[in-house]
């Protein structure tokens, strides 16, 4: 298991440096346009290809993980984090600011999002760049995505109460914010990293879906998730194996960093 | 087994034979949405206008093909020289689906109720070009005079849209004279319509059309289970296939698929002009400049729009008209080249400066703006990705920005929260008539600039000019000098961007006999009356 657990942060690491390393070089170029070889096939100069506008799929698949896998993890902390001050805090204090709590969890809940994203891509200036668009997208993911975990947290939180090793620890005379961080978090962990594992890929994906309304990447600045987006129109696997590539990767990266992370689950 | 069993067998087979056999002659194509109207005079959308088409039955009708009016109903008219008065002879013995005889009272009840204002109808909308009261006057059974307070110019093919109600039948609109008459309608699955018993037209032989007996015409938007039911023969026919679509089917059978060339429509890109936009004023001096509008659409690279966004099924547009519009079309225009220096030496005109990848106007400000496109169209995207390239090239950022379309339309048309506009227009019509909402400077649909009170620009107020008179002229040849002339200002003031024409791309089955793929909507089945199914054509039934 440890050699495994090795392996996967290895490939994870490897993943990671790649996409940062290899996007920045020059001979990488995500936005050029090579207009004689429109969806080409694998070549010497092209390893993956060319996309419909004959941009080389490989440099496309270097800055778009770059991109992905810089936002969308950030984008899950802010969620777990709001998730655990909104969830978790309020579920262990109880009372007031557990009814509270669980309001807001329900209101956020209920709230239809596609219409909030609207206002925000209606406040956003036209002119935004493809860069300042894509961490626009991803913080309001991020702030749109605690309501979930929040719940499940606030639910955990409040069995914690009354555990006998919190009584305890409370019976010692511990201040409250050493109880939440020593004894109330490391509880709560494995939930939150459950979590963030699955925000990871869902805010990737939900970046390519935000397109539709004006959010998410622009052209010509790639992501993962509008990488994956051109799947749509795979004709077949037989034939266009090679376009699978963006999935694969996030797929070998999510498995591999979970795989990684996967020690503090297991109970001892 | 004795005779009397044996009999019965044979009667059985015969039966369930003649069963199939009537399953079997039923055509099936798909509309994209749900009909919003079953009344010939409100259509207002495509398949409305789809089954409109099949059950309708005009006074003339535009031949798809030849693009010239031909006589259906009315066996002969004539236009006064004032223009405002079209007399039309009837065909005699002819009878509604239900049996009620047709006679100049339905055209004079039809034309009463297309002409109501309460019912606002798009149709009647088109003979309306001045206050006053359309009067018809009934001549005789078979004849049939109708006055209008104006002239209209291009009259006649007004008729084309209006189908002929019956002003007895006590089933209304539902009592047609067309081809077919709706039979069964499933909202959100189906319109079953069945070959009209009373149909009055016949074929060399003496038999009654159509001769397909039914036609299913079943709801479904999604354009992929439309092919992948196309190359399955369960459908016979697709209008508009998207080039990505059409290459694909090609592959699988290059006899489904027909490219009958550049159609009616456009991909066209615009500058706001609109003197009141909440964008900044440097940029709408950018916009307002003719040099800036030719610069723009020098530095664009049409020959590889057509090639890469359209795999060559797409032409490079010219101007306003296209080339498949035989009669309005401009010869004379120039294909406008793609020569970025050209652009360059315009630009520096204007006092624009390219230095370091970069233009700038001559107060130091990065030329850089914005085209909004609607979401969910690829190719759309990805010409607006190839634009963003081209003026690149020559110094220019553009930052493309998809949006849902209710949001693209309400800054295009309310807000005017837009710098610059990426959009198709779909032609349905020949004459210039029919793009007076987009060429005159009053109109609420003018798109650089709409609802001017007055004209703006000088070459804005010689549209306007044009455009009236040729709308209020009856001699066709001065209609098309001054539409020409039209069509010379807009290319050389280039207020609209005219990026390509796309082709006119269907797919008919081999199973259709008589299909002839053609520019003019419906592509497929404007012949539908001639068109036959191949007997081996395997069926699913109702």
């Amino acid at each position: 298991m440890k050699r495994l657990r090795v392996a996967a942060a290895t490939l994870a690491c490897v993943l990671v440096f790649l996409s940062v390393a290899g996007s920045l070089a020059p001979r990488f170029d995500y936005s050029r346009q090579d207009r004689e070889h429109i969806g080409s096939a694998p070549s010497p100069g092209h390893w993956l290809g060319t996309d419909d506008l004959g941009r080389d799929r490989f440099a496309r698949l270097l800055h778009g993980t770059r991109v992905s896998l810089l936002l969308a993890p950030a984008a899950a902390v802010v969620s777990m984090l709001l998730a655990f001050a909104i969830g978790a805090v309020p579920g262990f204090a109880g009372g007031f600011a557990e009814r509270a709590a669980k309001t807001a969890i329900d209101l956020v809940l209920s709230i239809p999002w596609l219409f909030l994203l609207l206002i925000v891509r209606a406040m956003l200036p036209l002119n935004t760049s493809p860069g300042t668009s894509v961490t626009i997208t991803f913080l309001v993911l991020g702030l749109l995505g605690w309501a979930a975990p929040a719940r499940i947290l606030l639910a955990r939180a409040r069995s914690m109460r009354q555990a006998e090793f919190i009584i305890l620890a409370r019976s010692t005379g511990i201040a409250p914010y050493r109880l939440l961080c020593r004894h109330v978090m490391p509880n709560l962990r494995p939930v939150l990293l459950a979590h963030f594992w699955i925000s990871v890929p869902i805010f990737i994906l939900s970046e390519a879906n935000l397109s539709i309304l004006g959010l998410g990447v622009a052209e010509p600045l790639p992501s993962l998730g509008s990488l994956l987006r051109e799947l749509e129109t795979v004709l077949s696997l037989r034939t266009d194996i090679w376009r699978f590539a963006p999935l694969v990767m996030l797929v070998m990266i999510v498995s591999s960093l979970q795989i990684a992370v996967s020690k503090q689950e297991v109970p001892s | 087994m004795n005779r009397r069993s044996f009999s019965l067998v044979v009667c059985l087979v015969l039966i369930a034979f003649l069963n199939t056999a009537v399953c079997l002659d039923e055509l099936r194509f798909y509309l994209r949405s749900e009909p919003k109207s079953f009344n010939p005079l409100t259509v207002a959308d495509d398949s409305s206008e789809t089954v409109r088409y099949l059950t309708g039955g005009v006074l003339l009708r535009l031949n798809r093909e030849t693009q010239k009016l031909q006589p259906e109903l009315a066996s002969s008219w004539t236009v006064s020289k004032d223009g405002r008065t079209i007399t039309f002879v009837l065909r005699p013995s002819i009878f509604f689906s239900d049996g009620t005889p047709f006679t100049a009272q339905d055209v004079k009840y039809t034309m009463d109720q297309l002409m109501n204002p309460e019912l606002h109808s798009p149709t009647g909308d088109s003979f309306r070009t001045s206050n006053g009261k359309v009067e018809c006057t009934v001549l005789g059974p078979d004849k049939i005079a109708i006055h209008f307070p104006a002239p209209v110019a291009g009259l006649e093919g007004l008729f084309d849209q209006v189908a002929i109600l019956s002003s007895q039948s006590p089933k209304k609109e539902m009592a047609v004279l067309g081809p077919y008459y709706v039979s069964d309608y499933k909202p959100g699955s189906f319109v079953y319509l069945r070959k009209n018993p009373n149909y009055w037209k016949r074929d060399s032989w003496g038999r009654q059309l159509p001769y397909i007996s039914a036609v299913k015409l079943e709801v479904q938007s999604n354009r992929d289970i439309e092919l992948m039911k196309f190359s399955r023969g369960e459908i016979q026919l697709i209008n508009d296939l998207d080039a990505d679509y059409f290459d694909r089917l090609s592959t699988l059978s290059p006899a489904m698929v027909h490219d009958a060339g550049a159609s009616l429509d456009f991909e066209q890109m615009w500058l706001n002009q609109v003197q009141t936009a909440p964008i900044p004023a440097y940029k709408r001096q950018w916009f307002s400049s003719r040099n800036f509008r030719r610069a723009i659409s020098s530095a664009i690279n049409r020959d590889d729009l057509c090639k890469v966004v359209y795999n060559g099924h797409a032409r490079p547009a010219v101007g306003p008209v296209s080339p498949a519009n035989k009669f309005w079309f401009n010869s004379h225009l120039q294909a406008i080249p793609f020569d970025q220096k050209a652009a360059l030496r315009l630009l520096q005109q204007d006092g624009f400066q390219l230095a370091a990848g970069k233009l700038r106007d001559r107060d130091g400000h990065v030329v850089e703006f914005s085209i909004v496109t609607n979401a969910g169209n690829r190719a759309r995207e990805r010409t607006a990705t190839m634009v963003q390239q081209d003026l690149r090239s020559i110094g220019i950022a553009v930052n493309v920005v998809t949006l849902d379309f209710p949001s693209l339309i309400q800054r295009i048309t309310q807000d005017f929260n837009y710098e610059a506009v990426l959009l198709g227009l779909v032609n349905v019509e020949l004459d210039p008539n029919e793009q007076m909402n987009v060429w005159l400077s009053s109109s609420e649909t003018h798109p650089w600039n709409p609802k001017q009170k007055v004209p703006a620009t000088p070459w804005e107020a010689e549209i306007d000019r044009l455009m009236r008179a040729q709308a209020s002229s009856m001699d066709e040849q001065a209609r098309k000098k001054y539409f020409d002339k039209v069509q010379e200002i807009v290319a050389d003031q280039a207020p609209l961007i005219y990026l390509v024409n796309k082709n006119a791309l269907t797919g008919i089955s081999p199973s259709v006999e008589g299909a002839k793929s053609v520019v003019l909507r419906p592509q497929t089945y404007w012949n539908i009356e001639y068109l036959k199914l191949a007997v081996e054509r395997a069926s699913n039934g109702k």
